[in-house]
């Protein structure tokens, strides 16, 4: 019913392992908010926010 | 016969151990804090239960009791990982992205209040834990219990216990582990900083087009945390199409409290003297405090960045808001800007800080997922 998961003997040390870790774990959370960021950015421009009550208005 | 009888009756008290005693106790105590302090009692209620019940001899309530009702629910929500995805899309129909959309910028504060996850790994390492069972250590780091107990149901069910109490103890504790930190880390100058409390607009197709192209792209990236990510997302994006109202009241409301509900249970049952009163879990309780303390030292170090690169216009308190303690630890924020600067309106901000703490979390979490299954096999 759910995956069960046991050790591959890795080559890496522990150590190793918990850098290896670090450095990627932390390098694709950065990169990640990163290019979201930029994707928000583009999305603003595209659609800029307009007051819909002050149309309305206008109308 | 009479002494049949008296033995089948007292059974129960002679099969107790101080073990199971004390767990009880622990349980009684935990709806205490409950009840009477009212400290999370929508989840230590059914934990504190879960306690109490699974640690009484022969009633086979525990977690671990075959074909018990509470194994039912552990091994169908719990160990398959679908409780905490379900809680996903409750959380992701509660969030309102608007204000991380209307200043991205501070979707990085969102990455710098993971950086404990990563420290408390080395740690956990150092002191001689199991490379699965420091992977869910450290996940509570996160400051985010559904993330943890995916992790930990995944790699360490052993700890998972101890892991998710850890977790939801310290995401209810952050009122008090962040501000001596975000004091002693920032001058009354930096903490004082104005920024423009006007709410920026963001307009209704941006806030509907998100929750699906992040998605997209964080799934793409790290296909591993799909099951979270996706839940958020879904949640979110029912939230803002605005035409599914009675989906997202049940997300919001009935689906989140009855996980919790069975979660909490579960969880409390799972808690056995035998395999919780350990040096293992008071090492997870350490090691998760030291998670969340670097989170915040993180955080707000990004903050100080911020600060000068920006010319002191960003307040660098903001920083401590990346964890994904959602929304307290954007009230610490406001709280501790204003106790500098009466005038100082930091909520806003902070609050958007803290959603790109719920995002920065399950990245940090898929990232670990990712690499972990290249080093296991099935």
């Amino acid at each position: 019913m759910y995956t069960v998961y046991r050790y591959r003997e890795a080559n890496l040390k522990d150590l190793s392992f918990g850098l290896t870790m670090t450095f990627w774990g932390m390098g694709i959370t950065l990169l990640t908010l990163g290019l979201l960021i930029l994707v928000i950015r583009l999305l603003n421009r595209m659609y800029p926010f307009k007051d819909e009550t002050k149309d309305e208005k206008k109308d | 016969m009479f002494s049949t009888a008296f033995s089948a009756l007292t059974q129960g008290f002679a099969a107790l151990t101080w073990q199971s005693v004390l767990m009880v106790l622990i349980g009684c105590v935990l709806l205490y804090l409950a009840t009477a302090r009212k400290i999370e009692p929508i989840l230590l209620i059914p934990i504190g239960f879960g306690i109490v019940l699974g640690n009484l001899p022969l009633a086979g309530l525990a977690a671990s009791n075959q074909g018990g009702i509470i194994n039912l629910l552990y091994k169908s929500g719990v160990l398959t990982e679908l409780f905490p995805c379900l809680l996903f899309i409750g959380l992701g129909a509660m969030i309102d992205f608007g204000p991380m959309l209307a200043n991205p910028i501070v979707l990085i504060f969102g990455a710098a209040g993971q950086f404990g996850i990563f420290i408390t790994l080395l740690l956990a390492l150092a002191l001689g834990f199991g490379r699965g069972q420091a992977v869910s250590i450290a996940i509570i780091g996160a400051c985010d219990g559904p993330t943890a107990i995916y992790v930990a149901s995944k790699f360490a069910v052993e700890l998972l216990p101890a892991v998710s109490i850890a977790a939801y103890s310290y995401m209810s504790l952050v009122p008090i582990i962040q501000p001596p930190i975000m004091r002693a880390m920032t001058s009354k100058k930096e903490r004082a900083t104005l920024m423009p409390p006007d709410e920026k607009k963001v307009s209704k197709t941006v806030k509907l087009l998100f929750p699906l192209v992040a998605g997209i792209i964080t799934i793409l990236i790290a296909p591993m945390g799909a099951p979270l990510m996706g839940m958020l997302m879904l949640g979110n994006f029912m939230k803002e199409s605005g035409v599914v109202g009675r989906l997202i009241d049940v997300s919001q409301n009935t689906l989140t409290n009855l996980v919790t509900l069975f979660l909490g249970l579960s969880i409390g049952a799972a808690m056995l003297g035998g395999n919780f009163l350990k040096w293992q879990t008071i090492a997870v309780f350490g090691l998760g405090l030291l998670a969340i303390a670097f989170d915040t030292v993180a955080g707000v170090l990004l903050g100080k960045l911020m600060y000068v690169l920006s010319k002191h216009k960003i307040n660098p308190l903001l920083g401590a808001a990346g964890t994904s303690a959602f929304p307290m630890s954007a009230r610490v924020v406001q709280r501790e800007g204003q106790k500098a600067n009466p005038r100082s309106f930091l909520l806003f901000h902070a609050v958007g800080a803290n959603t790109g703490g719920q995002i920065g979390s399950v990245m940090a979490a898929a990232a670990m997922l990712a690499i972990m299954s290249k080093l296991l096999i099935k």
